[in-house]
């Protein structure tokens, strides 16, 4: 499956400064579907370079850190249990304090 | 020949005299315009100035002055006299007169609100200037809260200003927000980001959220007709050294100025009753490759702490609650100062010029980012980055031998080695690190570079 990951707002100096990823990522064996979940761990696994504590807190992503798909806050389509598909576009973000 | 020449120099004399005239006419054309504009502010408290509310034109409510400073606003099907009419009634609070306060400012001021408050404690310094546009040169060591509202009332005579010159804290805020009806956060950390996202759920106001960091933007509306505040997105803060400071990672100055500007927008959007405030939606600005792009949030949670249907904030809790534990942040944003050395193991920077003086054999390690030993370095000392430092010890040892041998130490005593950064934090950490790895005299320099240019060369540029 093809994806492309954003990384922003400084998480993409956890990836070499490196802000547009395009992937190709499949379902584990024995699952038919890639949830945002699994996403994450390979994410984890594969993109993230350094600390990789100030990407993820337990099973989700760090305090501080937007994730959204196709454009939309992952909290509207059910999160960790997003169901990605095909050339969807997921964005990791990082809120901004300075001013 | 000669005559042409005599000619030129009384034609010179003649301007040199003309430009005299001219500066002396510009200076009590000054004055008088100082004069006149502090009768207006004066009768302006007893009724109202010559550019003014009073003095109807119309039956809009619009005086001629009025209609014709903000013609290009009534031109607009869209805003109108209406639109005018509610900004001109509305009021303003701008916390943080700095990077996106200062456009936001200006606009805000220029467009017509009735009434802006400007909360600030800091004071302009010459490394703001870069970005912080409303203040000038002529203000640096004064007030930012002086200098944006001077700016600001020499844009627009018939808009009041308010001056909060203070710290906005949990003791003050209520009673200041209380007095507007729309807020704008340009502030830039994370403690007070919760504290004004609480004050607002507490006193009903709708919140314009801007911020700026390196070469990105983040913009949005809380708290406004039904949609999420800031808890809602974040009810936990992220970790400390997630937020990064403008201070520390840089931030090109036309970013926060875009950001500004549509706070500025926002505000004005709410407080004239036109548009679709970005409520539930967020504003990501990509500078660096022109990439402007707006998402859709969550909205409100029922399980806010602030805003949800079991919330338990009230003016009390709100005035009790620790923001800086709670982000464990200070609200003050200056640098911030560990301890992780023994005495022992530091050395103060005076002591450290002695010992150059006296020719001690010595490595000099500065363990700043490449691109921050670009701007200033010492002399004799070598970059090596934290991030890298582990990977190139031997550079260490060997510019330690080079260093004996060069000062034709005998083979018993060996060079000492000494880390540097921009403020003292880093070296500490490098030291540490330097101590595990077997360098176990390695020393820090206290301070860094800061207490350099401090206490022994006041020459050398700080950054």
């Amino acid at each position: 499956m093809q994806l492309t990951l954003e990384f922003g707002g400084g998480l993409e100096l956890l990836c070499d400064s490196v802000k547009i990823h395009n992937i190709n990522v499949d379902p584990q064996d024995g699952e038919k579907q890639l949830t945002m979940k699994n996403l994450l761990s390979w994410v984890c696994t594969n993109v993230i370079k350094e600390r990789p504590e100030m990407f993820m807190k337990g099973d989700s992503v760090r305090p501080g850190v937007l994730v959204l798909v196709n454009d939309t806050d992952w909290e509207l389509s059910g999160q960790l249990e997003t169901v990605l598909e095909e050339k969807d576009n997921v964005v990791f973000i990082s809120t901004l304090h300075g001013g | 020949m000669e005559s042409n020449g005599v000619e030129a120099s009384r034609i010179r004399q003649e301007i040199d005299s003309l430009n005299a005239n001219k500066r002396n006419i510009e200076q009590q054309i000054s004055a008088l315009e100082a004069q006149l504009h502090q009768l207006e502010v004066n009768s302006n408290a007893v009724c109202t100035s010559s550019f003014s509310n009073g003095d109807l034109g119309s039956s809009n409510g619009l005086s001629p002055d009025m209609i014709y400073r903000y013609s290009r606003h009534l031109l607009l099907p869209s805003f109108g006299v209406q639109g005018q009419a509610n900004l001109l009634k509305s009021s303003v609070l701008v916390i943080g007169a700095g990077g996106l306060g200062s456009p936001a400012l200006l606009y805000l001021a220029a467009c017509g609100v009735g009434r802006i408050g400007i909360v600030d404690h800091d004071v302009v310094e010459l490394n703001n200037l870069q970005r912080q546009i409303i203040h000038t040169e002529a203000y640096i060591g004064k007030s930012k809260v002086e200098s944006a509202a001077a700016a600001c009332r020499s844009i627009n005579s018939s808009t009041q200003i308010v001056e909060h010159k203070e710290a906005f804290r949990t003791s003050n805020a209520l009673e200041i927000v209380s007095k507007y009806d729309v807020v704008v956060d340009a502030t830039d950390n994370a403690p007070s980001r919760y504290m004004i996202n609480d004050c607002c759920v507490v006193l009903g106001k709708p919140l314009i959220s801007g911020a700026a960091l390196g070469l990105e933007g983040q913009l949005t509306v809380y708290n406004y007709n039904g949609g999420p505040c800031y808890r809602c997105l974040f009810p936990t803060p992220p970790p400390t050294n997630a937020c990064q400071r403008c201070a520390d990672s840089g931030v090109l100055g036309v970013v926060p100025g875009v950001i500004g500007c549509l706070q500025a927008l926002e505000a004005i959007k709410v407080a004239s009753l036109v548009g679709e405030p970005l409520s539930g939606r967020m504003l990501l600005l990509d500078a660096l490759s022109g990439r402007i792009r707006n998402v859709k949030l969550r909205g409100r949670s029922l399980q806010c702490e602030a805003c949800g249907d079991h919330a338990v904030l009230t003016r009390q809790t709100f005035s009790d609650f620790d923001y800086a534990k709670f982000t464990q942040t200070p609200l003050s944003t200056g640098p911030l100062t560990l301890n992780l050395l023994t005495p022992d193991d530091r050395i103060s920077s005076t002591e450290y010029s002695k010992k150059v003086a006296e020719g001690e054999a010595h490595v000099l390690v500065d363990v700043r980012p490449a691109h921050h030993y670009k701007i200033v370095s010492l002399p004799n000392s070598r970059n090596i980055p934290l991030s890298t430092l582990e990977g190139r010890l031997s550079e260490i040892s060997a510019a330690l031998e080079e260093e004996a041998k060069r000062r034709t130490l005998d083979g018993g005593s060996s060079a000492s080695l000494f880390v540097i950064c921009r403020r003292g934090n880093d070296s500490q950490r490098a030291v540490q690190l330097l101590h595990t790895l077997g360098f176990t005299s390695a020393k820090d320099i206290i301070g860094g570079l800061e207490s350099w240019s401090h206490n022994v060369d006041p020459k050398f540029p700080t950054y």
